[in-house]
């Protein structure tokens, strides 16, 4: 998994890609946390495009993201999900508590 | 017999796992989304040997062997593929297989559901020493294009 970060206003987008798996999301898990819980970043946008795989480990991390943003009154948004994301994502019957757009203007407009 | 893997505990061989699994279940005529299932509950199963049974050590011995199966139990019945998870760690209480209610909105837990939503069978058993876990996905071919 590769993570990048860009910074639009003050926003930061996450453009990730690979798998999300036990190996690789304790870094994602860090890299989020951080934005909310260190630097108080109002909005934390994940771009999933590019994203093969995601497993349990994957999805309760973006579920302690998404507490951790709610904690801080930021707001926590994903976009992109190809069909494997959001399989396991229906799957987990936690899609409906994420804020999810299908692109990246979408996701940074107001 | 199709496939035996000796693995290690360590996270960084899923990738590998999962690779492999997803050109076997394809090669096999499996729908591409009975493929996703299979290498979502085996990398399920893994990931829990390798934080529960394990805890986090890298270099515990786990076997991995898959199989194709004319399965008939239980009035499931068909070719089928079988994979079984094999682990030397302590034995596993079977009451803590039962995974959590999904209304509690909560990081982790999520790994059972998963196995459990993507197989057909799931099985566990402790013997010579060892767990056991069986999983099979019955084979369902894949839908002939529309118009051919």
């Amino acid at each position: 998994m590769q993570i990048v970060a860009r910074h639009l206003d003050k926003i930061t987008i996450f453009d990730i890609s690979g798998d999300i798996d036990l190996a690789t999301s304790p870094q994602l898990r860090k890299a989020v946390l951080r934005e909310f819980k260190e630097l108080r970043t109002p909005r934390v946008v994940l771009n999933l495009k590019t994203v093969r795989y995601i497993d349990s480990s994957g999805v309760a991390s973006l579920v302690e993201a998404l507490k951790a943003s709610r904690d801080v009154g930021s707001r926590f948004v994903l976009f992109g999900l190809n069909t494997t994301v959001r399989e396991v994502l229906q799957l987990s019957k936690l899609v409906k508590i994420f804020e999810i757009y299908e692109n990246e203007d979408q996701a940074v407009a107001v | 017999m199709l496939l035996r893997m000796e693995l290690q505990s360590d996270p960084e061989m899923l990738c590998a796992v999962r690779g492999a699994l997803a050109h076997l279940a394809e090669r096999l005529g499996f729908p591409d989304e009975d493929c996703r299932a299979i290498v979502l509950a085996v990398d399920e199963a893994l990931t829990n040997i390798i934080r529960h049974t394990y805890r986090g050590h890298t270099e515990s011995p786990i076997q991995a062997e898959v199989r194709r199966i004319t399965l008939d139990e239980d009035g499931l019945r068909g070719d089928a593929l079988e994979i079984v998870l094999q682990d030397e760690g302590p034995a596993v209480d079977p009451e803590k297989l039962c995974g959590r209610a999904l209304e509690d909105v909560r990081p982790g837990g999520l790994g059972l559901h998963f196995i459990r939503q993507s197989m057909d069978r799931v099985e566990f058993r402790r013997r010579n020493d060892r767990n056991q876990l069986r999983l099979v996905k019955l084979l369902r071919k894949k839908e002939p294009p529309k118009g051919s």
